[in-house]
């Protein structure tokens, strides 16, 4: 493939990613940031998302197995996740978050499975295509080409 | 035998004609075997059927009677004499037969005496020769005339022929009376098989017994099919007395029923419906049935399929009623039973449905306002923004059609502010996020400052009264937010509807109320408190309305007063957030009372060292001793000197405080209408706090006025044309204004020494990373706190020029963290953040730390929810927020604000 299609390919890739609402603006916010004093900002940024949620999915799948599920415990958690991923652009874990933290409001065990899992799947959505984007701009660099910046126009 | 047979015929008939007369007998056997008191002959198939004669009562005497002139009992009647008749017929079509055959037998007898007598025919001339019948059979001897007739040629022809042989003669006369005797044995024979048969004739015209027989068998069967049945029948007469009863369980004797109607023998429920309902049946002449429930005391409730028919006598004239009634009352209870549960079945669903509908709908709604709450927060900010810059750009040098447009613009912009916040502020109310602070306050402070802003921006000629009873204690604990807004709501309500005379509060200590709630303690004081006005006053009509969001007494009120309708609404949540209750009276073209009661708890006023923090009213730093047990002020327009006394005091002391932060450059240009003024203006950031405060005196004596402006937009609605004194409306960016005036000349000075210091507190790495690296590309470095705990030490360690604050984190939220820091930037000490428990490192800096001369910039940033909402943020000493997630754009905004 040569560079101007990669180049090509992962524009489009990364404009189907906003359309579909999988990103929102916030992400382009990381992408400025990115300079030549901090290369890898974004990669940096996103694997740090990564680790993090990793971690917090997993203490809200462990908090809400529990016999008794302790919402004071749950509820930052998501507000954590939540956090993170609006810092991010991530927008349809957000979203999937604030659905969350209403129904750990109302204390609402089986919801919150649901919306667990919803979560889950919204981060796996999001973490395997921010991959696949990173994989496409490795390549380009690889190649010895040059990220595309985005437009804004969307 | 012919003639026989005819008499045979005649007896048949007469038989017929007696058997009209039986009826009488019939009537009487049915009687009988009705009757109680014998008991009936058990017919042959019913004899193992064991049958209680005693259930059955009627009156004999009339009971045949009825029988007789009755339709029913005439068609019984006829019945079984159709079908005696129908034997009868029966039985004589058998006799016929017979008879018939026994004709066929005689003629066969007499063909063969035909036969001798022609062979003997000269013995003819013997009578003695002659049948027994034949005197009385006229046929017969016709028909032997005429045979001798034909006969007499033969005859004679064989009486020639014959011999006279004595032996012949004597042989032949022999064998002729054998002959004759053989006839004659036929012949009795005969006769003595009729009379048999007429035996048995006899025999079968018994017609009385075999009805009875019948009668018996239907009886019986009657009996059978009844015995257990738990029906009741009866017959009735026209004025509905009983004749006849029959009745399973009767618990009444004969003496008790018959002859007597329903009424009188029953009482209860029931009892007379059944009585109407038989009367109706009997006027109407047509049977029908009805379901009837007794209450009597004989049997209690029980539940009767009635069927109930007109009773004819052959006339066609009503003589009575036929009744039967069937014991339903499991069956009903049942169906009942059913039919209810169905109901409940189908209300339930009804229910179920209307309860997904309401949640639906509430749902919707919920989603409705949260939009609402965030679309008027994300309106405020940048209105905050526009207004701001229109006032700036006020403060220029315009012409008197620019400033004119201009301030259309501001106000127009006010009253956009306004109405969002009140939004915000019900959503907030309505969703349940509005949470209740208590703090002490002084009621006394409260209602003077509340009437002091009023009075600041007062354009009309009215007295502003404050009353306040010696019982209302001088320090209670409550929400004092919520009540100044309440109160600056009501007054500037009040002062917006009266052009002349007094407007005025008054608070009184009243006793607990009917509706307050048992959980209050007794420590709480329930305070009354009036807002009066003498103004246009509320038609009654309007009264109801009053406190519904968006509305207005009228359209014409609205028009000519403005408004956004929510003010009262809003009030009225708040009060009844507080527990307490709303009310107003009105007088048309006299005014308006409103009233809130509302419970408090009673402060003790002697811990002063510590409620200086939580005070938001900072009179007690004033040097006016008696201003706390003060019960009356009094306030007129235009009179500069209550305001100008404790003015640049008031100025001086409050500057530290949000609530004061009104920038210079509003106070001159809201009075100032002069160029020079805005001159003076840009001179004054220059000078400083004092130099202006002082000059602005000079300027305009109303300068109590910005002391009022941060209290809360009370004078927003009111002014067209004073611009920008109320424009400090709790819009972020005003504030921010002034904070820029503030600290700018602070940070002129800083900025070439060193760079500014800022603080990041927040908890999530994620957003730490992104904010430091927006940071950085904006030039400027940021340290970081994980909590409000990390936070307040950072701050105590080193002096920062700007804290970006996320709200919710754990350990210490921001909102916490920020009024502790408050605290201790008027304090000069932590003894708060200690109380709070907050764990603050103790170093060398301790001893010469001084309070901070400057108020630290702390912006809020917020994930932009209902429960982190910026009346928060700036309730509990934020001086503005951001929302998150963070943005190079608002960040640059935020430095640009507080740092350039």
């Amino acid at each position: 493939m040569d560079l101007v299609q990669m180049q090509k390919s992962l524009q489009d890739y990364t404009k189907s990613l906003f359309l579909e609402g999988v990103l929102d603006s916030q992400f382009l916010q990381l992408q400025q940031l990115q300079d030549e004093s901090n290369p890898d900002f974004v990669s940096q940024v996103v694997t740090l998302f990564f680790q993090d949620s990793d971690r917090i999915l997993n203490d809200l799948s462990l908090s809400l197995d529990q016999q008794v599920v302790d919402f004071k415990k749950v509820d930052p958690h998501v507000h954590q996740l939540k956090g993170s991923s609006s810092s991010i652009g991530a927008q349809r874990v957000k979203n999937a978050c604030v659905v969350f933290r209403n129904f750990c409001e109302q204390q609402n065990v089986e919801a919150c499975h649901r919306c667990l899992q919803q979560v889950k799947q919204e981060y796996y959505l999001v973490k395997n295509r921010l991959e696949t984007l990173f994989k496409l701009e490795q390549q380009i660099v690889a190649s010895g080409g040059m990220i595309p910046a985005m437009e804004l126009g969307f | 035998m012919v003639c026989e047979m005819e008499t045979d015929q005649t007896e048949e008939m007469d038989v017929e004609v007696l058997s009209s007369m039986w009826p009488e007998d019939v009537g009487t056997q049915a009687d009988n075997q009705f009757n109680v008191e014998k008991p009936a002959g058990d017919s042959d198939t019913l004899k193992e059927v064991d049958i209680a004669e005693k259930r059955t009562m009627a009156d004999l005497k009339r009971l045949p009677e009825l029988l007789n002139t009755t339709d029913q009992g005439s068609s019984q009647l006829t019945n079984l004499v159709r079908q005696w008749e129908y034997m009868q017929d029966h039985a004589v079509r058998l006799l016929r037969e017979e008879l018939k055959i026994l004709t066929k037998q005689r003629e066969e007898a007499e063909a063969k005496e035909l036969k001798i007598i022609e062979e003997h025919n000269f013995e003819t001339e013997e009578p003695e020769n002659v049948p027994v019948l034949d005197e009385t059979s006229h046929l017969f001897r016709r028909f032997r005339q005429k045979k001798r007739d034909e006969l007499v040629d033969s005859k004679r022809v064989v009486i020639d022929e014959e011999f006279d042989t004595v032996a012949y003669w004597k042989q032949k006369a022999l064998s002729l009376e054998k002959m004759l005797e053989a006839s004659t044995e036929r012949e009795r024979r005969l006769i003595e098989k009729l009379n048999e048969s007429l035996k048995t004739m006899e025999s079968h015209s018994a017609p009385v017994e075999e009805l009875t027989q019948n009668l018996k068998r239907a009886e019986g069967f009657l009996h059978f099919i009844l015995q257990n049945a738990p029906i009741v029948m009866g017959h009735q007469d026209k004025d509905l007395r009983y004749l006849f009863i029959y009745n399973k369980f009767p618990s009444l004797r004969e003496q008790d029923i018959l002859g007597k109607t329903d009424v009188e023998i029953f009482h209860g429920g029931g009892v007379k419906e059944s009585q109407d309902f038989k009367r109706e049946v009997l006027e109407k002449g047509k049977a029908s049935k009805r379901e009837i429930t007794f209450e009597t005391d004989l049997f209690g409730s029980k539940t009767f399929l009635i069927y109930v028919e007109p009773v004819y006598n052959k006339a066609r004239e009503k003589i009575g009623i036929n009744y039967m009634g069937m014991e339903v009352t499991d069956q009903v209870r049942k169906r009942e039973k059913m039919a209810k549960l169905r109901e409940d079945n189908a209300v339930r669903k009804a229910m179920e449905s209307e309860l997904t509908k309401t949640i639906h709908i509430t749902e919707e709604t919920m989603r409705a306002k949260q939009m609402l709450a965030t679309m008027s927060h994300e309106i405020r900010s940048p209105l905050s923004g526009v207004v701001g810059m229109a006032e700036i750009l006020s403060t220029t040098k315009l012409d008197k059609e620019q400033r004119q447009l201009l301030n259309v613009m501001i106000s127009s912009g006010d009253l956009v502010l306004q109405l969002i916040n009140d939004i915000l502020d019900l959503s907030k109310v309505e969703s349940g996020v509005m949470k209740l602070e208590a703090t002490k306050f002084r009621p006394r402070e409260v209602v003077k400052h509340v009437l002091q802003t009023a009075a600041a921006s007062l354009k009309k000629d009215l007295t502003l009264e404050g009353n306040i009873a010696d019982e209302v204690p001088i320090l209670v604990v409550g929400d004092v937010l919520r009540i100044r807004q309440i109160l600056t709501n009501l007054i500037s309500n009040a002062i917006k509807f009266t052009h002349q005379g007094k407007v005025g509060i008054k608070l009184k200590v009243i006793s607990e109320p009917s509706f307050a709630s048992e959980e209050q303690n007794e420590t709480s004081v329930w305070i009354c408190c009036d807002v009066y006005d003498t103004g246009i006053g509320i038609p009654e009509n309007a009264l109801p309305c009053l406190f519904k969001k968006y509305m207005q007494a009228s359209a014409d009120h609205a028009r000519k007063y403005g408004g956004t309708g929510l003010g009262l609404a809003i009030c009225k949540q708040l009060v009844e957030l507080m527990g307490g209750q709303l009310t107003v009276t009105s007088q048309v073209n006299a005014g308006s009372t409103f009233t809130f009661i509302l419970p408090y708890k009673v402060a003790t006023s002697d811990d002063h060292s510590d409620d200086q923090e939580e005070f938001s009213d900072m009179v007690d730093h004033q040097p006016e001793p008696d201003d706390t047990t003060e019960g009356y002020f009094q306030f007129k327009p235009l009179l500069g000197s209550i305001y100008s006394n404790g003015g640049p005091v008031i100025g001086n002391n409050f500057l530290p405080h949000k609530v004061m932060l009104t920038s210079p450059v509003r106070i001159i240009n809201g009075f100032g209408a002069e160029p020079s003024n805005n001159t003076g203006q840009s001179e004054t950031v220059q000078v400083g706090n004092g130099g202006y405060m002082d000059e602005t005196r000079q300027n305009c004596p109303e300068s109590g006025h910005e002391y009022g402006n941060g209290n809360g937009g009370c004078s927003s609605k009111e002014s067209e044309s004073c611009s920008s004194s109320q424009a400090s409306s709790e819009g972020g960016v005003l504030e921010m204004e002034s904070e820029i005036t503030v600290s700018s000349s602070k940070e002129e000075e800083k900025t070439e020494t060193s760079k500014p210091k800022i603080l990041l507190v927040e908890d999530n790495k994620i957003n730490i990373m992104v904010a430091k690296s927006m940071m950085k590309q904006l030039g400027y470095t940021m340290d970081i706190a994980n909590n409000g705990v990390e936070a307040i030490n950072a701050v105590k360690e080193s002096s920062f020029d700007l804290v970006l604050m996320d709200v919710c984190m754990p350990v210490l939220d921001g909102l916490k963290a920020t009024r502790l820091i408050r605290s201790y930037e008027e304090s000069g000490n932590w003894d708060a953040a200690l109380e709070a428990g907050v764990d603050i490192k103790t170093s060398e800096n301790d001893q010469t730390c001084v309070p901070p001369t400057n108020r630290l910039p702390i912006v809020a940033m917020t994930a932009n929810t209902l429960a982190e909402s910026s009346e928060e943020c700036y309730a509990n000493g934020m001086d503005s927020f951001i929302s998150k997630p963070v943005t190079l754009q608002k960040l640059k905004e935020c430095i640009q604000q507080y740092l350039q």
